[in-house]
């Protein structure tokens, strides 16, 4: 298979058990097959704790899985690649440095020039619309301001790949509207494929191209939806398209089932 | 352009009157002028009394001494010099062996500590030595020290040395370990290779436990000095309570501590200097 015409990404059967605290074994990720073809946008939906960001650990290489294949860009995933951006669900900026300087991490950690990789830096933080905050330090910035900073810094690296873990949940929710539009504008022009896993499904439906609806844990895919809304969209604006609530409606019957599953169980442990 | 971006938060005192925000601002003047003045007061009163009761005899004033003998004594080392020289000399004898068993002590500590905290193995395999040499009063040490290396600064620098690293390793150890794993993912996402990571990521996240062992740690180095010193030495403080307390000089005793206290004082505030320079990158609560 050659590099130009093999999916984005393709998880073969994968599955993931981790060791926990007491000494059990906890499968978080079991069977999962599923592909992402090139500058594919997919949302990955599912009741929460499921496993759906450990798939996302398991395509960016920090971890392996314990059974099955991981394949990127035709190639098997050994240890983290220089094909792939994260953007994770907590803070991940580094904060004892500027704003510039957390968008240049990247590229100087790929051996960028230092001049090489300012001009790139400050080229993301225009777009990001944070020039003029070039100097301040994370701690003096707001959380949506903060997200667009960890937004710059994984495009500033042009990912062919993009793997997302609920990056906008900590966000109030007109900042989120609003960075999803800004996500879509800056996706637009990469042409990475991107996986975005969210528990809002209005968020995925509005985002993506498909959507994945993961099983109640241990996560495995039990149905893919095609969104068949064009682009480009406008979040705000789509929700409330005839065609986008036939959608959450046809989704729902299936992730509500899961949400369902996880909800039981969890009044079967407190009981 | 995003909304939060543009919008800059109104503040609230600019809608009170003028009066009353006046009126706010001198009464925490006037807090800060009560302060300053109990305080000298205090100081006033505990020495006033000591002065006091040791003249009326209350208390033995050639065991207690007191406060205008102790600083006849400061002022008589400071115009006509100690019996071992003169009293800067002193005080930058003592004030070298500790900043020398400081850095050296204070250097190996953060080493080992992000070493271990970082190489699993490495802490598996001393851990348990680190305990054992740590749960020893490693003060009993100084005299060794003194027969190794003798009269010498070597012995007190040596015994500044072990004093310094526990703190600043565990600390170092403490911080390597407890470094965010998400910017520790990030870092690797982002293309930094593990020797990156131990340097951009750990190191930096370990500055701020390191720090606050610094301030504990410098504190330490002075007492091996002057443990040292005072076990046996040719100059320093040390030595001068050690030859004070030989001649019953208590006042020369008292006299040594103020001296001790001033030049720790000094040491300390240089140090929170350094640190406001280097974690301006820190929220620290009152500022923005």
């Amino acid at each position: 298979m050659s590099a130009d015409t093999s999916p984005a990404i393709e998880l073969r059967g994968a599955s993931k058990t981790f060791r926990t605290p007491s000494g059990g074994l906890h499968t978080a990720v079991r069977g999962l097959d599923l592909t992402v073809r090139r500058g594919e946008f997919v949302a990955v939906v599912g009741p929460t704790g499921c496993g759906k960001s450990t798939t996302l650990t398991l395509v960016s290489g920090l971890e392996e899985p314990s059974e099955g294949e991981v394949v990127v860009a035709g190639e098997p995933v050994r240890g983290v690649g220089d094909k792939v951006g994260f953007v994770f669900q907590q803070d991940a900026t580094f904060p004892w440095r500027t704003v510039l300087s957390n968008v240049m991490a990247g590229p100087r950690f790929r051996g960028v020039p230092k001049a090489e990789a300012k001009r790139k830096a400050r080229e993301w933080l225009a777009r990001v619309g944070l020039s003029a905050f070039e100097d301040r330090y994370p701690h003096q910035l707001s959380g949506g301001q903060r997200k667009r900073v960890a937004l710059a810094a994984t495009f500033v690296n042009d990912p062919e790949i993009l793997l997302m873990d609920e990056p906008f949940s900590a966000l109030d929710v007109q900042t989120r509207a609003l960075m999803s539009d800004e996500l879509l504008e800056l996706w637009e022009g990469t042409g990475a494929s991107v996986v975005f896993v969210t528990h809002d499904l209005e968020e995925s439906i509005a985002l993506a191209d498909r959507v994945v609806v993961m099983t109640a844990g241990p996560a495995t895919v039990k149905h893919v939806f095609e969104i068949d809304l064009p682009r480009p969209r406008k979040v705000e604006s789509v929700r409330l398209e005839p065609r986008f609530i036939e959608i959450y409606r046809e989704i729902w019957e299936s992730l509500g089932e899961e949400v369902r599953i996880t909800r039981e169980r969890g009044a079967a442990h407190v009981a | 352009m995003s909304p939060e971006v543009l919008s800059t938060p109104v503040v609230d005192t600019a809608k009170t009157p003028p009066d009353r925000a006046h009126s706010r601002a001198r009464a925490a003047r006037r807090r800060k002028i009560v302060v300053a003045a109990s305080r000298a007061l205090l100081l006033v009163v505990v020495l006033g009394l000591w002065e006091v009761l040791a003249r009326a005899d209350v208390i033995d004033p050639f065991n207690f001494s007191m406060p205008s003998k102790i600083w006849d004594q400061i002022w008589t080392w400071v115009t006509h010099g100690t019996a071992l020289g003169s009293l800067g000399e002193q005080i930058w004898y003592t004030l070298h062996e500790a900043l020398l068993g400081w850095v050296f002590g204070v250097a190996a500590g953060v080493v080992f500590g992000i070493a271990l905290g970082r190489i699993a193995f490495l802490a598996d395999v001393l851990g348990p030595y680190i305990k054992v040499l740590n749960s020893i009063p490693r003060i009993v040490l100084a005299p060794i020290f003194v027969i190794w290396f003798g009269l010498g600064p070597a012995s007190k620098v040596a015994s500044a040395v072990v004093l310094v690293f526990f703190p600043v390793f565990f600390n170092a150890f403490q911080g390597a370990r407890e470094v965010d794993r998400n910017l520790v993912a990030n870092a690797r996402i982002l293309g930094a290779s593990d020797r990156r990571v131990t340097l951009q990521v750990v190191i930096p996240s370990a500055t701020s436990w390191i720090f606050t062992s610094l301030h504990v740690s410098f504190g330490f180095a002075l007492i091996g000095a002057i443990v040292g010193e005072y076990i046996g030495a040719t100059k320093g403080i040390g030595l001068l309570v050690a030859q004070s307390q030989g001649t019953f000089n208590a006042a020369g005793v008292y006299a040594a501590m103020v001296i001790l206290a001033v030049v720790a004082l000094v040491a300390e505030g240089l140090l929170t200097f350094a640190e406001r320079r280097i974690f301006r990158w820190k929220p620290t609560g009152s500022d923005s």
